[in-house]
C-alpha cells in the first residue's frame, strides 16, 4: 500500500511540475473561460449580473482545464513512449489512471475557482453552499478528465486529441444549457443535452449560484457520479485493450 | 535452475502471426541473447515477457512466477530497458532516476542515494542537473539502462541496448553489461550486432520469422554447425603463380588469395602444415605466420538462417535508430 502511495504522489507530483504548471496552460485554463465571460458581460451591455455569469464560468473552466490537458499529456508521453514506464511498473492500472486523473483533477478544480476568488471582489457570494458547489465541481472535473482519457486511448498524435477533444467540449458547451437555457433548445437536441455529464454538473452549480435548476441537486448528482463510474469502468476497458496489445 | 521459463509462446495480430510457438529457458545468472532480423518477432517477445502484450497463448514463468496471470508482480522484480530512450525529456537525470525510483515505491532517500551512485557508475555525476532532453544519445542510453536498474531488479531486459549510439558509448555499455554478468545479474538481450552478442551471451538464440531457429551456448552453437578448417599464412611473396600446382599437391585443399602476400587454405580436413611449408620454402617463399581463421558466431548465423549478419545492422541503421 505504501508503495503504491509513493508511486501514485510521484505521477502526481511529476505531471503537476511537467505540464500543469506551465504558463502556456494555466493561461489557456484560465483566459478561454475569462475572455468568454467578458464578451457576454459586453454582449448583454451589462445588463446581465455577474453572478449569473458564475456557474457558466466555472464549468468551463473545468472542462477546459481538464479534457484538452489530460487528452494531450498521455498522448504526448505514449508518443515519446515515456508512458510505457508507467505500464511497465509493478502499480495497477487503476492506481495509473487515478494518478493521471488526479493532476487534470486539481489543475481543473483551481481554474473553476479562480474565476469565484474574482468575482468574490465585486459581488457578494454569501448564502450559497460551498460544499455542494466543490463536490459539483469536482464531479464535473473527474467527468471532464475521463472524457479527456477517452480521448487519449483513441488518439495516436498529439493534434489528433486536440481536435477529438474540440469534437467533444464544444458540442457539450452548446448543448449543457450555458449558453442557451436547456427549455429553449430545439426538441430533437434535448434529449442530447441530457447525455452530457457537463448538464447535471451546470445545473447543480447554476441551483446553487443562481436559483435556477431545472433537475434536483441529488438527481443531478446522481447522473453526474454514474456518468463517473461508467467513464471509469470504460476508460479501463479500453486501455487494457488498446494499450497492452 | 531456471529463472525464465517459456513454453510454446505465441502471439498474433489479427491473422498475422508474430511469433509461432517458442520455448526457451534461461538460468539463474545468465546472459540469454535473442538474436534475428527486423520482423523476427524479438520486440514481441520481449514485450510479452514484460507485460506490454498480452500472449495468443503458451506460458510464461518469471522467477516462480506465472507472468501471464499475474504480471504487476513480475514487474517488481525485474528491470526493462527499451530500444528507444524513453524518459522525461524536461526533466534532469537524476530527477528522472528519483522518479524510475518512486513507480517501484522507493523511499525518498533511498531513492536518491540510489540515483547518485547510478550517476557516479555511469560516469553522468556532473551531468545529473541537466535535463534529458539535452543529453548526447550515449548518455541518454546510460541514463535509460541506469533507470532500468535503479531498483536492483532480479532480471534485465534489454532490448537493443547499444544500437544508433557512439562506439565509445557502446563499449561502456558492454562492460557496464559484463560487469552485471559477473555480478551474476539474469539478462535477457535482444541484439542485431552478432559480436556483441558472441561477447556478452552465454546462450542465443536465433529467431526467425516468429520462429526459434537454433538455441544453445556459443560452443554448442558452433560445433553444431559443419565447419570448414581454414588457415591463413602470411608470406614475403605472391602464391597466384603457383596456385594451380599447389591445388594438385595439396588436392584436399581450395587454395584463395585474399591479398598479394598472403593466402587462404580452405579444407573440410584439418590441414597439415609442414608439406605446405616445406612446399613453400622449396620455391623461396618465407612464411611470417600461420593462422587458423575459426568460424565466427556470424558464420553460424549465416548457416542457420540464411540472412548476412551486415543485413541485420542496415535494417536497423534504415528505420533510423
Amino acid at each position: 500500500m505504501q508503495k503504491t502511495l509513493i508511486a501514485f504522489g510521484s505521477i502526481l507530483k511529476k505531471d503537476i511540475q511537467n505540464y500543469y504548471l506551465k504558463p502556456p496552460n494555466i493561461s489557456w485554463g484560465i483566459i478561454f473561460p475569462l475572455s468568454w465571460a467578458l464578451m457576454q458581460f459586453i454582449s448583454s451591455s451589462g445588463s446581465l449580473e455577474m453572478r449569473q455569469l458564475l456557474p457558466g464560468l466555472m464549468a468551463m473552466s473545468v472542462l477546459f482545464g481538464t479534457t484538452s490537458m489530460l487528452a494531450v499529456t498521455i498522448t504526448f508521453e505514449r508518443r515519446g513512449r515515456s508512458f510505457d514506464r508507467l505500464l511497465l511498473a509493478p502499480i495497477s492500472i487503476s492506481t495509473l489512471v487515478m494518478a493521471k486523473l488526479s493532476g487534470a483533477i486539481l489543475f481543473g478544480m483551481l481554474n473553476a475557482f479562480i474565476p469565484v476568488f474574482l468575482a468574490a471582489y465585486f459581488i457578494d457570494l454569501t448564502g450559497i453552499n460551498w460544499y455542494v458547489v466543490l463536490t459539483a465541481v469536482l464531479l464535473i472535473a473527474v467527468s471532464s478528465a475521463l472524457i479527456g482519457l477517452f480521448i487519449a486511448i483513441s488518439a495516436k498524435e498529439v493534434f489528433e486529441a486536440q481536435t477529438l477533444s474540440n469534437f467533444f467540449r464544444f458540442p457539450m458547451l452548446f448543448l449543457c444549457g450555458l449558453f442557451i437555457p436547456i427549455e429553449k433548445l430545439p426538441t430533437v437536441l434535448k434529449p442530447i443535452s441530457f447525455c452530457l455529464p457537463l448538464t447535471y454538473g451546470t445545473d447543480i452549480l447554476k441551483g446553487m449560484i443562481t436559483g435556477n435548476a431545472i433537475l434536483h441537486t441529488l438527481v443531478s448528482f446522481s447522473v453526474l457520479l454514474t456518468f463517473c463510474v461508467v467513464l471509469f469502468y470504460l476508460c479501463q476497458l479500453n486501455i487494457k485493450r488498446k494499450w497492452i496489445l | 535452475m531456471a529463472i525464465v521459463t517459456v513454453e510454446n509462446l505465441r502471439k498474433n495480430y489479427d491473422d498475422f502471426e508474430a511469433v509461432k510457438g517458442i520455448s526457451f529457458n534461461i538460468k539463474q545468472g545468465e546472459v540469454f541473447g535473442f538474436l534475428g532480423p527486423n520482423g523476427a518477432g524479438k520486440t514481441s517477445t520481449i514485450n510479452m515477457l514484460i507485460g506490454l502484450a498480452r500472449p495468443t497463448g503458451g506460458k510464461i514463468l518469471i522467477d516462480g512466477i506465472d507472468a501471464v496471470k499475474s504480471i504487476k508482480k513480475v514487474q517488481s522484480i525485474i528491470g526493462i530497458i527499451p530500444d528507444e530512450n524513453n524518459l522525461y525529456p524536461e526533466m534532469d537525470g537524476f530527477d528522472n532516476l528519483c522518479f524510475c525510483a518512486s513507480l517501484y515505491g522507493m523511499a525518498k532517500k533511498e531513492r536518491e542515494r540510489k540515483a547518485k551512485e547510478l550517476l557516479e557508475q555511469f560516469d553522468l555525476a556532473k551531468a545529473g542537473k541537466r535535463p534529458f532532453k539535452a543529453y548526447s544519445k550515449g548518455m541518454r542510453r546510460k541514463i535509460t539502462i541506469a533507470a532500468g536498474l535503479i531498483h536492483n531488479p532480479k532480471i534485465l531486459f534489454l532490448d537493443e541496448p547499444t544500437t544508433g549510439i557512439d562506439v565509445e558509448s557502446a563499449r561502456q555499455i558492454r562492460e557496464l553489461l559484463l560487469d552485471l554478468k559477473r555480478q551474476g545479474k539474469t539478462i535477457f538481450i535482444t541484439t542485431h550486432y552478432i559480436e556483441e552478442a558472441e561477447r556478452i551471451c552465454d546462450r542465443i538464440a536465433f529467431i526467425v520469422n516468429g520462429k526459434i531457429v537454433k538455441e544453445g551456448t556459443i560452443t554448442e552453437l558452433m560445433e553444431n554447425v559443419e565447419r570448414e578448417h581454414k588457415i591463413k599464412l602470411v608470406l614475403d611473396g605472391n602464391v597466384e603463380k603457383l596456385k594451380e600446382e599447389m591445388e594438385d599437391i595439396f588436392s584436399n585443399c581450395h587454395i584463395e588469395i585474399p591479398a598479394e602476400n598472403s593466402c587462404l587454405l580452405i579444407s573440410q580436413e584439418p590441414v597439415p602444415l609442414s608439406p605446405i611449408l616445406q612446399f613453400l620454402d622449396s620455391k623461396g617463399i618465407n612464411v611470417y605466420e600461420a593462422k587458423e581463421l575459426k568460424p565466427s558466431l556470424e558464420d553460424v548465423f549465416v548457416k542457420v538462417t540464411g540472412i548476412r549478419a551486415s543485413k541485420l545492422v542496415k535494417e536497423k541503421e534504415k528505420v533510423g535508430r
